[in-house]
């Protein structure tokens, strides 16, 4: 899987709550997820994440088991998340719903360009090419087929 | 040698098994997705519903006319799946895994993120989000990856009012929130055997506070007497000497009273330090304090005097309420001026029942104190029961020692 979009920076340890809020749970709506994604973080957060790749400090996504916390990122248009490191359920929530994360400790610079290619397993931002720490090949499998509910679809 | 984790999952640290997962269960939240993802798999089959459980406990009783359509489709589908499917006001579903469900040995997994808390009864016990539930339901597995361990060992036993609460704490702001983030925490020592099952939940029940898939004990006598209670007969595990990615020496003995202040459960510090600090409300419940010898605890302290602030405690099942109608706990609790809620999570993930206003202040048993969490603008600090009980009787943050 490749990619590219531009960098929205987010600190270390946000967690899900901070994602999307409880108060915006009780719904089947993802477009009220996605308008309100990050809102207690950073309210202008939301807007600017079309086409964005969202570079997060360590430990990104921690707390509740909540998936509408990927949803709503992903929804919102982001393409993937890059993070030194993510809480394991919302890493196994992202690649179920088909949204790449990325293992990689980067510099965030706001707006740079950011680019990505997880078969070859780097990222690039600043002319600098990065090596990633790769998927395991079960997780590359639910990602290509375009998310755990994708994949099991197929293998029906 | 293995760990525990290894152990139960038939293989080595590092290595990605599948497995059957003996027990399943999701909630009133995280169900309404697993079904929407179930359905979209295209499929009209569970691979065995007698594994799988559904527990309404997050907004019970349903607090407007969405919440209620949403769990109206989720109950009607859990009972016609033959799924275990427990109404609002049974409990917390943490809980009632622990109330002679989950045994030693078994897989378990929540679509809930402390679904580490029956790990205390020597299962493998995790949380998963919606989507991967829904493929359980359809496979009746999941693929794991066989953690690494932490080695917390403990030591001695607890002294004046600290409790099992502080400990937790105390081992959350020593790993920090990422700190055994991809491990399994092992509570293992001489210190164990004075816990009882109820302290161990609560020392499980905190473990994905640090980031861990699981949080285990091995079952032991107290286990096996524990599961009898509910007509269980089981064995104790043995541990064998083990390698530990990280290990972690706690005297249980030098345990003092701890608070967390917002919005981290890693950034701890001893109540006395924040002694004073005014309270707009105090909670008693979840699924980590909810239980009836928390109830017990509290209503020792308040018995015979009354609440200097709002008070809202609330019992983690229909079996712990009705044990302390039995007992009379509950009436001391309500004369002292409290209110009791529905049994469930409460105002925890504050969607109802207590949350908070602007600028409000309260201390809660819970487990997460993360900005907002409660109601936009309100502050969160997480406490044990006695702190919370002393605390209730000032309206300020106070020392539970000599009360």
């Amino acid at each position: 899987m490749k990619g590219s979009g531009r960098a929205v920076c987010v600190p270390a340890d946000v967690d899900t709550d901070l994602v999307i809020a409880g108060r915006y749970l009780r719904t089947k709506d993802r477009s009220l997820w996605a308008a309100h994604v990050f809102e207690d973080l950073d309210p202008t957060l939301a807007p600017r994440l079309k086409g964005a790749v969202v570079i997060a400090g360590k430990n990104f996504g921690c707390g509740s088991s909540r998936e509408q916390a990927p949803i709503a990122i992903r929804e919102a248009g982001a393409v993937a998340i890059i993070a030194p490191s993510f809480a394991r359920i919302f890493f196994r929530n992202a690649i179920n719903i088909g949204l790449p994360l990325i293992e990689c400790e980067l510099v965030c610079t706001e707006g740079s360009v950011v680019a990505f290619d997880l078969a070859e397993g780097w990222v690039e931002t600043g002319g600098t090419r990065h090596k990633v720490r790769p998927l395991s090949p079960r997780m590359q499998e639910i990602l290509a087929a375009g998310g755990l509910v994708e994949f099991w679809r197929n293998h029906q | 040698m293995s760990t525990l984790s290894e152990r139960i999952l038939g293989a080595p640290a590092g290595e990605y098994v599948d497995r059957k997962v003996d027990r399943a269960y999701a909630h009133d939240g995280t169900g309404v997705l697993t079904l929407e993802a179930w359905k979209r798999m295209g499929s009209i089959r569970l691979a065995d519903a007698s594994s799988l459980y559904i527990q309404f406990d997050h907004i019970v009783p349903a607090n407007n006319g969405t919440t209620a359509t949403l769990q109206h489709e989720l109950r009607d589908f859990a009972r016609s799946s033959f799924m275990h499917f427990s109404d609002i006001g049974n409990g917390i579903c943490h809980q009632l895994m622990s109330e002679g469900v989950v045994l030693p040995g078994e897989i378990v997994i929540g679509a809930d993120s402390h679904s580490v808390t029956p790990g205390a009864f020597g299962a493998f016990a995790t949380g998963v989000g919606a989507t991967d539930m829904a493929a359980i339901w359809l496979t009746g597995e999941t693929w794991l990856r066989v953690p690494e361990s932490v080695g917390v060992h403990l030591s001695g036993k607890f002294t004046g009012a600290a409790e099992a609460k502080d400990l937790a704490l105390a081992y959350v702001g020593r790993l920090g929130t990422d700190g055994a983030t991809y491990q399994a925490l092992e509570f293992v020592g001489d210190g164990v055997r004075n816990l009882t099952m109820d302290e161990r939940l609560v020392l499980s029940n905190l473990s994905v506070e640090a980031g861990a898939k699981a949080g285990l004990f091995y079952a032991d006598d107290v286990t096996v007497q524990f599961l009898r209670n509910y007509g269980h007969e089981v064995r104790p595990q043995e541990p064998e000497p083990c390698s530990y990615a990280q290990e972690l020496d706690i005297d249980i003995g030098d345990i003092v009273p701890l608070v967390a202040v917002p919005h981290r459960v890693d950034t701890v510090k001893p109540v006395q330090e924040l002694a004073g600090l005014p309270l707009d409300q105090v909670f008693i419940g979840t699924c980590t304090n909810g239980r009836y010898p928390d109830l017990a605890r509290f209503a020792r302290y308040v018995k015979g005097k009354k609440v200097a602030v709002r008070t809202i405690v609330i019992p983690a099942s229909a079996e712990v309420l009705s044990e302390t109608i039995r007992t009379g706990v509950l009436e001391d609790i309500v004369k002292s001026g409290c209110t009791i809620g529905t049994p469930g999570c409460g105002p925890c993930i504050g969607y109802h029942m207590g949350v908070l206003g602007e600028g409000e202040v309260c201390l809660s048993t819970a487990n997460r104190n993360f900005k907002n969490r409660m109601g936009v603008g309100g502050e969160i600090y997480l406490s044990s029961v006695a702190t919370a009980a002393a605390s209730a009787l000032e309206g300020e943050i106070t020392e539970p020692e000599g009360f």
